[in-house]
């Protein structure tokens, strides 16, 4: 059944304004329509990051549903136990309804310091849903590198200048990270242009649905550390799917499915052009690195591409 | 404009009435809180160009585009930070939000 | 008073028993020497079906307090059990865990911080964590162990308290050694330790809460005095606790324990096992005619500082024993804290401090005797060192 804008502007907002998060920001995007897709009973656990510290400012919240923010790097952790004990009241009759339980981390609390308790959650398969919501950088501290910093990128740790030319490592890829664990539901999605909000709703509530770990990864475009104009956020979303740069597909008990295929697949330079963080990348000169890039973003898209045929072919 | 709650010193709590732990009960009272004055540029509605798409209401990051009975009423002032996404998202020609000049509006 | 069993059991037995027969919604633990033992029977009781606990073997130790507040947090009556490098890995949780006002019981069996890595007992653990805001029991032996967990529960669920307690036994020495303990019913038990009424749950969609606020400077400094004042307010707790177990049992508990102290002149004050040796040494020391006493403490947070003014304002001199260093600190952890209580007191005793068993190092009531000889130099006007390291080859 297709999700119409006008049945989720029925729902009660559960993510409400008066929030600090700055304007025009794809995090904010991004737990919106999280709090739009999910139905029903949900608690929702979140890492220390923009996200939370700027939506809990003592004292007031922006969230219409439990929510627990406790540490940095435990959010898994922590929603381990509240969906462990939740079967346990279950069990003794102690709490009647059905709850979902979703964990939320920015890339630093996913990528890097939270993946070992995120690991752990997915090895010992509790049902909840992670979701990270990924800015490229460890945005809360003010634009540090991160393990999601795509290769080049400047931020304030991986400073292009005489000699650096931004972030030196390419990026880890924390889906199939998800996937290498077994994770019954895996899925990427964007905080873009068009019908990208159908394509991450959907995912959040095929997730959900998992008697199991599931997985989301949500792009969430950064003016202030991608550098790029506020009200482009929905635009520099859509161009880094348009270009490949961040493929949406959803891996389904080990399937692979691409969800968006773009018409035409732009060059990268399209997507580097828009953002300040990528500008020493495409000086006179650094061809290279453009086409490293390219390269990179290239055989990621084929190797996806492969994978999903693959899926089709066990589906056959 | 109601002065945040913050920014008046006579409902500061004591150690005595700070609630247990800190635990915020009262959920989605961040409404409350007022970014209205965030605004450089503010967004303005036209009722007459708007088709109720809803693509403006699902995009803006502060839920500030205000719905009756899923049609679109106008921006909420008190809460719109003028990041101009919903003007850009806006699918028509000419658009029913255009962002202006300056924060405060009239 | 119903009979009881009486079995065989080590201080990680016991302390399994009484996890099973409290039945907790939620225990996430993560192994460590010399806490093993619990985690491993509460394993076989699980597996056997007799507990309805949800058991999760979490990836590490800071995974496991996470896990607990979040079950607390959930409404759930949640347990865990760590040692040493485990409760200093999950160090910055037990901050949280406190401040956010979850009743959590963690067995902590003391065992020395690396380095060097050893695994024996010393109280370095947790004296490490002795800020954090959790109630900190210490016990003698396997009898305490058993029975301060099940008070545990109640005393961090009490309204007036709302906090986690951990109970601490000192590695190898009670954790390992078989010795008799009596045991309650299950249903009495059950009937002490009561169902959990929570009073924070994220399960209750009707009234959503958030908890783990930013919070800024303006109110910040009352969020935290009204978390240290209820930490401060909770001795009453565990005395009332201490004494309804007492009339369950017959074995009556509170924030300490004197022996011999009501007429001592020369006394020791200690925490844990070696408190035992230090009772053989009294014994001994009164023998030969010497007034000597013990005071044992087992609440070291929150400190019971007027019942230990009443306590040792008599003596002439005190000796502290602590099992733990605090390195460039004016003195050990426990001899520091009996200084800051005894301050200003007039007519006081003169103390001195004894570290000793660092690292596993054996105690014994012959290596006190001559303790007890220069607290006797000190309560007759001779100077004695002030601080001494028991058992040290110098």
């Amino acid at each position: 059944m297709t999700i119409t804008l006008k049945d989720l502007s029925r729902r009660q907002e559960r993510f409400v304004g008066g929030h600090r998060l700055c304007s025009g920001c794809g995090a904010a995007i991004a737990a919106r329509q999280l709090m739009l897709a999910v139905e029903g009973p949900v608690v929702v656990c979140n890492a220390t990051s923009c996200l939370e510290v700027s939506t809990v400012n003592y004292p007031y919240t922006s969230w219409k549903v439990s929510w627990y923010h406790n540490a940095f790097e435990n959010t898994a952790a922590v929603a381990s136990g509240v969906e462990a004990t939740f079967k346990a009241l279950r069990r003794t009759g102690k709490i009647k309804k059905d709850y979902r339980f979703i964990a939320i981390g920015g890339d630093g609390g996913t990528y890097d310091i939270g993946l070992q308790a995120m690991s752990g959650m997915f090895e010992r398969r509790h049902r909840v849903l992670y979701v990270c919501y990924d800015n490229n950088a460890y945005m809360n501290t003010g634009i540090q590198r991160s393990g999601a910093t795509p290769q080049y990128a400047w931020t304030t740790t991986s400073e292009s200048g005489l000699v650096g030319r931004g972030k030196v490592q390419t990026r880890k890829d924390i889906a199939m990270i998800a996937v290498a664990h077994g994770v019954p539901y895996v899925a990427t999605a964007a905080v873009g242009s068009g019908n990208f909000w159908r394509d991450y709703i959907g995912k959040v509530r095929r997730a959900l649905d998992v008697d199991g770990p599931s997985f989301i990864v949500v792009l969430a475009p950064c003016w202030r550390g991608w550098r790029y104009d506020q009200s482009m956020t929905l635009e520099i979303g859509r161009l880094a799917v348009d270009t490949c740069a961040w493929p949406l597909y959803e891996v389904v008990g080990g399937d692979w499915q691409v969800t968006y295929t773009p018409r035409q697949k732009k060059p990268i330079r399209e997507y580097l052009a828009t953002q300040g963080r990528f500008s020493h990348v495409l000086v006179p000169g650094n061809e290279r690195l453009v086409e490293q890039i390219q390269a990179e973003v290239d055989g990621n898209w084929s190797r996806i591409q492969a994978l999903t045929s693959m899926g089709a072919a066990n589906r056959a | 404009m109601r002065i945040n709650r913050i920014a008046n010193p006579a409902v500061l709590p004591t150690v005595e009435e700070i609630p247990l732990g800190g635990i915020l009960g009262d959920g989605g009272n961040s409404v409350d809180y007022l970014t209205g004055m965030w605004r450089a540029q503010r967004p303005v509605f036209y009722r007459g160009r708007c088709t109720d798409c809803l693509l403006c209401w699902v995009a803006c990051p502060d839920a500030a585009i205000a719905l009756v009975s899923s049609e679109v009423q106008g921006v909420d002032k008190e809460h719109c930070k003028g990041c101009g996404i919903c003007a850009r998202v806006c699918p028509l020609e000419p658009k029913a939000i255009e962002m202006h000049e300056g924060g405060v509006y009239g | 008073m119903r009979l009881s069993s009486i079995r065989g059991l080590t201080g990680d037995g016991a302390a399994a028993e009484a996890m099973r027969q409290i039945d907790p919604d939620l225990v996430a633990a993560y192994p460590i020497t010399p806490q093993t033992e619990i985690v491993e029977r509460f394993a076989q009781f699980a597996a056997d079906g007799r507990v309805h606990t949800e058991f999760v073997t979490v990836e590490s130790e800071h995974s496991a307090l996470s896990a607990c507040c979040g079950g607390a947090a959930a409404g759930g009556r949640v347990m865990t059990c760590t040692a040493s490098q485990g409760l200093a890995l999950m160090h910055e949780i037990l901050y949280i865990a406190a401040a956010n006002r979850l009743p959590i019981v963690m067995t902590t069996v003391n065992r020395t911080l690396s380095a060097p890595i050893n695994i024996n007992a010393d109280h370095s653990d947790t004296m490490g964590s002795r800020d954090c805001g959790w109630i900190q029991l210490y016990c003698l032996d396997a009898q305490e162990v058993y029975d301060l967990t099940i008070q545990a529960v109640r005393i961090s669920e009490d309204l007036d308290v709302m906090l986690p307690v951990m109970v601490a036994m000192d590695g190898f020495l009670v954790s390992h050694d078989m010795e008799r303990v009596e045991l309650m019913d299950d249903g009495d038990v059950k009937a002490f330790v009561g169902t959990h009424e929570p009073t924070i749950t994220l399960l209750d969609d009707d009234n959503p809460i958030s908890i783990g606020a930013f919070v800024g400077p303006e109110y910040f400094f009352e969020h935290k005095i009204a978390q240290v004042r209820s930490l401060e307010a909770s001795l009453h707790v565990i005395e009332s606790v201490g004494a309804k177990f007492g009339e369950r049992t017959g074995r009556f508990y509170g924030t300490m324990e004197t022996y011999f102290l009501d007429d001592a002149d020369v006394a020791f004050v200690a925490l844990g096992s070696a408190a035992g040796n230090v009772r053989v040494a009294v014994d001994e020391m009164r023998a030969k005619g010497i007034k000597s006493g013990l005071l044992r403490i087992r609440s070291y947070r929150p400190f019971p500082m007027e019942q230990i003014k009443q306590a040792l304002r008599n003596a002439k001199s005190v000796a502290v024993l602590d099992r733990a260093v605090s390195p460039g600190a004016p003195g050990a952890p426990l001899f520091s804290d009996v200084c800051t209580t005894l301050f200003g007191l007039e007519n006081g005793p003169r103390l001195i401090s004894v570290v000793y068993g660092l690292g596993g190092r054996d105690i014994t009531p012959e290596m006190l005797l001559p303790v007890g000889d220069r607290l006797m130099d000190l309560a007759n006007g001779k100077s004695t060192p002030m601080r001494q390291y028991l058992g040290l080859r110098e």
